[in-house]
């Protein structure tokens, strides 16, 4: 559908200023402490921000702690199943262009039961921004090793200590395809709010990983990446092209090589950026493939072609 | 009735489309049945093309005409050649037993003629159309007629292609088979019955996705399995051109989220699948069902379980489109009972699920999937409806889940004048969409689901009876694809003196009300199902309707062959 015939039937916005006000629905269901709480502000920050009508925000997730985002925000939203978000929101994003697209979720359900569509997703480029709050452990369930779990940490699912590599997702978003992948923190409101804005205006498939501590079943997980507990949060310094010297050191974020190098250090590594690139979103190429088509058509209605399709199988 | 026998690879299937469109386009009644193997190239395969004036029912059991191509076609298929039925075989590669005086023998060395006429070929390509013409000369079919369909059908090729598919039909037609054979078979072209709507001519595959069309159905996702591929490839490349899309995903549980993503927007939207990919469905449907998402998931049936007889008809997903979800997950299932009813239940489907903002089913099966029919062409001004988005701003106190009255979602995009955003959820909810564990919303909001679909059975019509309408001896019950062998099967039989009836439900959950009062009409309720009577003695319909109705008399007559219901079969087993 185009966006020329949506706009028609859409009612003129009343026009009105969202606050957080506005923004904000049910209270939060998080234990107190919770790295989500700072996500969910700095949404609303963003959204403050930005003033889209209030109609076109849709919050979509799957399952998990931070996949009852959508109730948190007054907002068109859907909860869904379990690691299948990316498709949902594909659908909406897909054939509503009037729609700003946002998907919530954490580690278990973007990268484990949910690690294939985030490959696909990536790859076709579908326009949307996906916001990932990994806490390396499984809350909702209290306490069970997670797909970004750190080898060593115990759970009740791993009682000697996790076993298994755990995913790098910097390297698996780049990989699959991702256009827009960024790194945050969610004790850095500033700079997750920066990342968050960057992606919504990223056209394609835009991923930001929010490090999200889970107080209650991995305290201290990522005090490494805190100032406040002593650790460092170092950001990425991206090539500005001034034409300085110390430009040719900076990262180039179209560079998916330097990105994957990046995405190799050591925890906590670095924050912001890695990788962000423009290429033509399944979006644009369908819509490109249904305007040449109706072209050819000229004018023809759903009747005429349908009947045209049945005179030839007379 | 004419059944083609060869590999799978030498464009039997051609001729046969061929001869149905050539009987679409004569005003005859037509039925076509198609075998082919799980494997890309090669392996035997069939083609079955009856034609008859008046109503074909079924695909037919015994063959007027066999061609064979092979040896083992020979071998394989004389047994279902009639008494006095004609053999015409390939005399290059079949040698068949001349002393069995029942048939009569034409051998044609067709693979030499062909290479011959296009000037040689090692792959044997063009033999099928040689055929076609010996088939045209036989036959007496209009020449000029099935020329122009060949030029329809290779047109959009190179010209070359073209020529050479000519080229082969003239070889055929003016093979000299001899004039014995004209004095037995004459095409005849009925006059045009009055009033009649044309005929148009597809297989049920492409009735299911014209039918979608035709419902406003817009957007869709999918995963490629077999028997149901063929609807995704049309809709992929139809959609674009009425300004919508169908997406190939990747995998199976991304294809029902993305038609739910579709539904969630605002639009009608289908998957569909075979039955293992439906289970991989199964969960999203789930979803569907507990926030009230409209939904279509076709499920072109095949023999099971798992990978099964992927190529095979079945009607063993019929537990699965109803029980098949976690929770009481209440669905709607409907079932279509030939070709042309492919494309009238998915109107039916489209209007339940708008109407009602639920999931339904619609099943057919491999015998549809590519089973051509000839059938007068819908009224699509009347019939056919247009895509709506209802992004109209809701008034204030919006509840997205009504206990007094059926879901009607507010899409993203439509302005909440209250300024209260809804959230469609999976989870337990109260009117307003919010979770909640509450024993009694969870008491109401199962019961506000299931009665939904108690207010649909309340509006759906009784089947009509074929046969005895006040009752008799026995009632056959049927759905999907074993209508035609029923319905054929009831008229010999009646007209042999049986007191017999015929009734078949194409919707099967829910069902419509009042069966018992048509089933107290009858001694013997027998349901005749392409499934397996399972530990009980019952097939998948019979059980329901046993446990709906507790009523003993009503039996079972199952079959689990991978084949369709040869009307011989339904006789022997209902009359004995």
């Amino acid at each position: 559908m185009s966006t020329a015939t949506l706009e028609s039937k859409i009612a003129p916005a009343i026009p009105e200023k969202l606050t957080k006000k506005q923004l904000s629905a049910d209270h939060p269901t998080w234990c107190p402490g919770c790295g989500d709480f700072s996500v969910l502000a700095g949404f609303y920050k963003l959204l403050e921000k930005k003033q889209l009508p209030h109609e076109k925000i849709v919050t979509l997730a799957g399952i998990g702690c931070s996949s009852r985002f959508p109730y948190f925000v007054n907002s068109h939203g859907a909860h869904f199943i379990h690691g299948r978000a990316v498709p949902l929101a594909s659908g909406v994003s897909l054939s509503r262009p009037d729609l700003h697209v946002f998907v919530f979720g954490g580690d278990g359900d973007g990268f484990s039961i949910g690690g294939n569509h985030l490959e696909h997703g990536a790859r076709k480029n579908i326009d949307l921004t996906y916001v990932i709050m990994d806490n390396s452990v499984y809350g909702l369930t209290k306490k069970q090793t997670s797909p970004t779990s750190p080898i060593g940490f115990k759970t009740k699912t791993d009682p000697a200590g996790a076993i298994d590599q755990p995913v790098n997702p910097m390297k698996k978003l780049i990989s699959a395809g991702a256009t827009f992948v960024a790194r945050t923190h969610s004790a850095q409101i500033n700079h997750m709010t920066q990342m968050m804005e960057r992606a919504m205006a990223h056209k394609g498939f835009s991923v930001v990983e929010v490090l999200s501590e889970c107080v209650e079943f991995f305290p201290g997980a990522y005090d490494p990446a805190s100032p406040r507990k002593g650790g460092a949060f170092s950001i990425i310094d991206e090539k500005k092209n001034d034409g300085t010297p110390e430009d040719a050191q900076r990262h180039d974020t179209t560079d998916a090589a330097a990105a994957f190098k990046l995405a190799e250090l050591p925890f906590p590594g670095l924050f912001g950026v890695f990788y962000e690139v423009n290429r033509p979103t399944k979006n644009q190429l369908e819509d490109k493939w249904i305007v040449s088509t109706r072209e050819k058509l000229k004018g023809a209605t759903d009747l005429d072609l349908l009947q045209a399709t049945f005179d030839r199988m007379k | 009735m004419i059944r083609l026998a060869g590999n799978s690879q030498d464009g039997i299937q051609a001729i046969g489309g061929f001869l149905a469109r050539l009987a679409g386009r004569s005003s005859q009644d037509v039925m076509t049945y198609m075998t082919i193997p799980s494997t890309i190239s090669g392996g035997p395969s069939i083609f079955q093309v009856r034609i008859g004036s008046g109503e074909v029912l079924s695909a037919g059991d015994e063959a007027d005409f066999l061609v064979a191509f092979y040896q083992h076609s020979y071998v394989d298929h004389i047994s279902c050649l009639k008494e006095g039925g004609v053999l015409l075989y390939d005399s290059d590669h079949v040698e068949p037993n001349l002393d069995d005086k029942r048939f009569v023998y034409v051998g044609v060395p067709i693979t030499g003629l062909t290479v011959e006429a296009l000037g040689g070929t090692a792959k044997d390509k063009g033999k099928n159309i040689f055929v076609l013409g010996l088939l045209a000369a036989i036959f007496h079919f209009d020449a000029e007629k099935v020329k122009a369909l060949i030029r329809e059908r290779f047109g959009r090729k190179d010209e070359s292609v073209v020529n050479t598919a000519l080229m082969a039909f003239q070889a055929g037609l003016a093979y000299p088979v001899g004039n014995v054979l004209s004095t037995r078979y004459k095409f005849e072209v009925s006059p045009n019955r009055d009033g009649a709507r044309a005929q148009i001519t597809m297989d049920g595959n492409q009735a299911v996705a014209y039918g979608a069309l035709a419902a406003g159905v817009r957007y869709g996702a999918a995963y490629p399995i077999t028997p149901w591929t063929s609807v995704m490839e049309i809709l992929r490349g139809e959609l674009p051109k009425y300004g919508g899309l169908f997406v190939q995903c990747e995998d199976e549980l991304a294809a029902v989220s993305m038609a739910l993503g579709f539904s969630y927007a605002g639009h009608l939207a289908l998957t569909g699948s075979s039955g293992p990919g439906i289970s991989l469905k199964s969960e999203a449907i789930g979803w569907a069902s507990m926030a009230e998402m409209p939904l279509i998931i076709v499920n072109v049936q095949r023999g099971g379980p798992s990978t099964g007889l992927p190529t095979h008809v079945e009607q063993s997903d019929l537990n699965q489109a109803i029980f098949g979800g976690h929770g009481d997950s209440p669905r709607v299932v409907l079932a279509a009972k030939n070709v042309e009813d492919c494309f009238y239940i998915m109107i039916e489907a489209g209007r339940i699920a708008r109407k009602y903002s639920t999931p339904v089913f619609v099943l057919t099966d491999a015998s549809l999937s590519t089973r051509i029919e000839a059938f007068d062409e819908p009224n699509l001004k009347e019939i056919m409806l247009s895509p709506e988005l209802d992004l109209t701003p809701r008034p204030e106190g919006f509840k997205p889940y009504p206990l007094d009255a059926i879901t009607r979602h507010a899409p993203p995009g439509t302005k909440m004048l209250d300024g209260k955003y809804p959230v469609v959820t999976g989870l337990e909810h109260d009117e307003h969409g919010h979770p909640t564990g509450r024993p009694k919303l969870h008491l109401s909001m199962t019961a506000k689901r299931r009665d939904k679909l108690k207010k649909l059975a309340d509006e759906l019509p009784l089947p009509e009876i074929f046969g005895d309408e006040e009752g008799g001896e026995a009632l056959l019950v049927g759905w999907g694809s074993t209508y035609g062998p029923i319905h054929e099967a009831v008229k010999i039989a009646r007209e042999q003196g049986e007191s017999i009836s015929a009734m078949h439900l194409r919707h099967v959950h829910p069902l419509p009300n009042g069966l018992d009062t048509i089933f107290a009409r009858f001694k013997r309720v027998i349901v005749v199902e392409m499934n397996d009577q399972g530990l009980y003695g019952h097939g998948q319909l019979a059980t329901i309707l046993r446990a709906r109705y507790c009523d003993p008399k009503i039996r079972s007559f199952n079959k689990t062959d991978g084949l369709t219901f040869r009307v011989k079969e339904i006789l022997e087993g209902v009359l004995k």
